[in-house]
């Protein structure tokens, strides 16, 4: 068994496009990081006293505007024009046509800055599902390629027993793409610390905060498996890469748009909840709040309050663990029964 | 064991249905049998479709049986393949490699899976004259490269029982005869070969028995002299000094009791003792034999014969379609 372990790392590891698709993860993700690098900045005095002066001369622009705004609207009433159309009363002398200082926030001007804790969990997200779409074309080619070039009837005249075989390769494929998510993963949450050390603000870092992104990291890495997973065991069910490449572009097009165009048609409520993408978000956030505007629900003060249907994480790993078994399933009952013709 | 010491390979009724919802139920394999003894090289012979890559397939636990009993190297199969699968090198139908890699790391990956020894790639490369090419992609290879490779992989593990289904295709005239070099190398290192292959003057040539198949079922079996012997009816071919003769030998032969077949040039004489007894008989009525050779068959005959494939002028035979010889 050791040996079929070695010798299926050492293909996985020797496909050219596992190692394509290592470089352009690595590139996608380094583009990512750098774009971020260099859009922000350390907010100083300086930063700070440059966005004053920004404001202050978009309120003397705006002050100089009003102005002339003014002075044309007074020519035209002393013309006897009627200035009603064009003009706001009183020629808009008085707040609020006239410009505030208050209202031109320096803020404003102020560069993008990085925080590490407050924005962070977002990278999380972006890098799980740049990482899931790695996971699923190496997943899917892995096996599917196998299976199309005949090298998986070759190893089966070596290794007859069947499930060992698939599950050796699904472990093998699992083990790689967790080990370069928690490779990725630990530089990607280095390279971002050190943006907000360095180009913004780390802020301050509790334990609690680490365990946030520990879990929210934690759940990425389950999303990157169950869609290695998947991506897997379509391929082998369809003995061939574009049967997995297929379903993913199938269900995109039907759970995206398909659903939501059909159950907007019917007048649906919450009609986001049987799509897919949803349960993705919720995932990540924790919990997702699907809202129905066309409802009111009046408050004690009177306020209107539409109704909503919220998604929890655990309704997520439900959908996904189920899908997730259910491809499996297939895989490993077509791969006992079927001849290998 | 299923019967016999020295048998490597058994099967007995071996049957296969493939269905299909468009295209109904296809009867493969129709209690097929076979018996491959220890230390020969046997042939497995038949016309396309007659079931024996499924054979060979369900041997090998790729295709699941509907019924019969198999034995490799004395083990139950498929239950026991496991078990046996590391003395038995197979490459069934074409050669198939994953075309990105090199022929060595091919059989490197296939050594490590089957926990043989890397140094073996290097003797099987050699072995089979890939040595210097050993480095470039499979993708690169002609045909004939291709089923060097295979052999190479079913070399690998050193086995005791080799299924070579089509070894010689795409071969060049040198590496046909290479290839049957091999053969009879392997087999007298004591391996056992098992050899599919439609080059049926190979066959004869490094076979020492055979078995046929057609329509799922085994039509001859057994030493290739004695297959022969079987077919050729032990006729003789008779020619007289004056070709106007012939239809009046033929008359003196069939009143004395043999089966005659009257031709332009000679007479085919079947269902005697001897030979001689021809001779006799015609020269009691003054009728001088100026040829008299026993009919030879060569295994193509006697397999075109059996499995009702033999060209008819203006018909064009279909895949499937042999005449049913009764077994």
């Amino acid at each position: 068994m050791r040996g079929l372990i070695k010798a299926e790392v050492r293909r996985l590891a020797k496909r050219r496009i596992t190692r394509l698709m290592v470089i352009l993860l690595v590139l996608g993700l380094g583009a990512i990081a750098v774009a971020f690098s260099l859009a922000s900045q350390k907010i100083g005095p300086a930063q700070i006293a440059a966005a004053e002066a920004e404001a202050q001369r978009d309120y003397e622009q705006a002050l100089q505007f009003h102005q002339q705004m003014v002075t044309d609207c007074e020519a035209a009433k002393a013309r006897g024009e009627d200035i009603t159309q064009r003009f706001p009363p009183d020629c808009g002398k008085e707040p609020p046509f006239a410009p505030q200082r208050e209202q031109f926030d320096s803020s404003w001007h102020l560069p993008y800055e990085f925080h590490f804790r407050d924005q962070f969990g977002v990278f999380i997200s972006v890098f799980a599902g740049i990482v899931a779409l790695f996971g699923f074309i190496v997943g899917a080619s892995y096996v599917g390629a196998e299976w199309h070039t005949g090298g998986m009837m070759n190893l089966l005249l070596w290794r007859p027993r069947r499930l060992s075989v698939l599950f050796t390769k699904l472990g093998v494929l699992l083990g790689g793409v967790l080990a370069v998510t928690v490779a990725l993963g630990a530089v990607w949450t280095a390279v971002f610390w050190l943006m907000g050390k360095y180009d913004g603000q780390t802020g301050e870092m509790t334990q609690g905060a680490w365990e946030s992104f520990a879990l929210s990291g934690a759940r990425g890495a389950g999303l990157v498996l169950a869609v290695t997973a998947v991506a897997f065991g379509l391929a082998s069910v369809g003995r061939h890469t574009a049967m997995a490449l297929g379903v993913a572009v199938g269900l995109g097009v039907v759970s995206e748009i398909g659903i939501r165009i059909a159950l907007g048609i019917a007048q649906v409520r919450f009609a986001d909840r049987w799509v897919l993408s949803t349960y993705a978000l919720a995932w990540f956030e924790k919990r997702w709040e699907l809202t129905d505007w066309n409802s009111c629900n009046f408050t004690f003060s009177g306020e209107c309050e539409p109704d909503k249907f919220i998604v929890t994480w655990q309704q997520s790993a439900l959908v996904f663990g189920v899908g997730t078994a259910a491809v499996l399933a297939a895989a490993v009952w077509l791969m006992r029964s079927r001849d290998i013709t | 064991m299923l019967s016999g010491v020295t048998a490597v390979l058994e099967i007995e009724g071996l049957r296969k249905t493939y269905r299909s919802r468009r295209k109904g139920a296809r009867q493969a394999l129709d209690g097929f049998d076979m018996v491959v003894e220890a230390g020969q090289v046997h042939g497995f012979l038949g016309p396309n479709g007659s079931g024996k890559t499924t054979t060979l397939r369900t041997l090998l636990g790729l295709i699941r049986p509907n019924g019969g009993r198999m034995a490799i190297l004395g083990e139950e199969v498929p239950a026991r393949l496991p078990e046996v699968a590391g003395r038995v090198g197979a490459i069934v139908e074409s050669p198939q490699f994953f075309p990105h890699f090199s022929a060595r790391d091919t059989l490197s990956l296939l050594a490590d899976a089957g926990d043989v020894p890397q140094v073996r790639v290097t003797e099987v490369l050699e072995l089979v004259g890939l040595r210097d090419r050993a480095k470039e992609r499979v993708k690169t290879y002609s045909l004939g490269m291709k089923q060097r490779l295979a052999v190479a992989s079913a070399l690998l593990k050193g086995p005791e029982l080799l299924i070579l289904d089509e070894p010689a295709n795409g071969l060049d005239p040198g590496g046909i005869r290479e290839m049957r070099d091999l053969m009879r190398q392997l087999s007298a290192s004591g391996m056992t070969v098992v050899l599919s292959s439609h080059i049926l003057g190979e066959v004869q040539q490094i076979c020492d028995s055979v078995t046929i198949i057609s329509l799922g079922r085994r039509v001859a079996s057994g030493p290739v002299a004695e297959v022969l012997a079987q077919h050729s009816g032990g006729g003789v071919v008779v020619r007289l000094e004056s070709a106007t003769d012939l239809p009046v030998a033929a008359q003196v032969l069939v009143a004395a009791g043999a089966r005659v077949d009257l031709k332009p040039d000679h007479l085919l004489v079947t269902g005697i003792e001897k030979p001689a007894w021809v001779t006799r008989t015609l020269a009691g009525r003054e009728l001088y034999v100026s040829e008299l050779a026993p009919v030879t068959v060569d295994l193509e005959s006697v397999f075109l014969e059996l499995t009702g494939t033999a060209p008819v002028a203006g018909v064009h035979r279909q895949v499937d379609q042999s005449v049913e010889v009764p077994a």
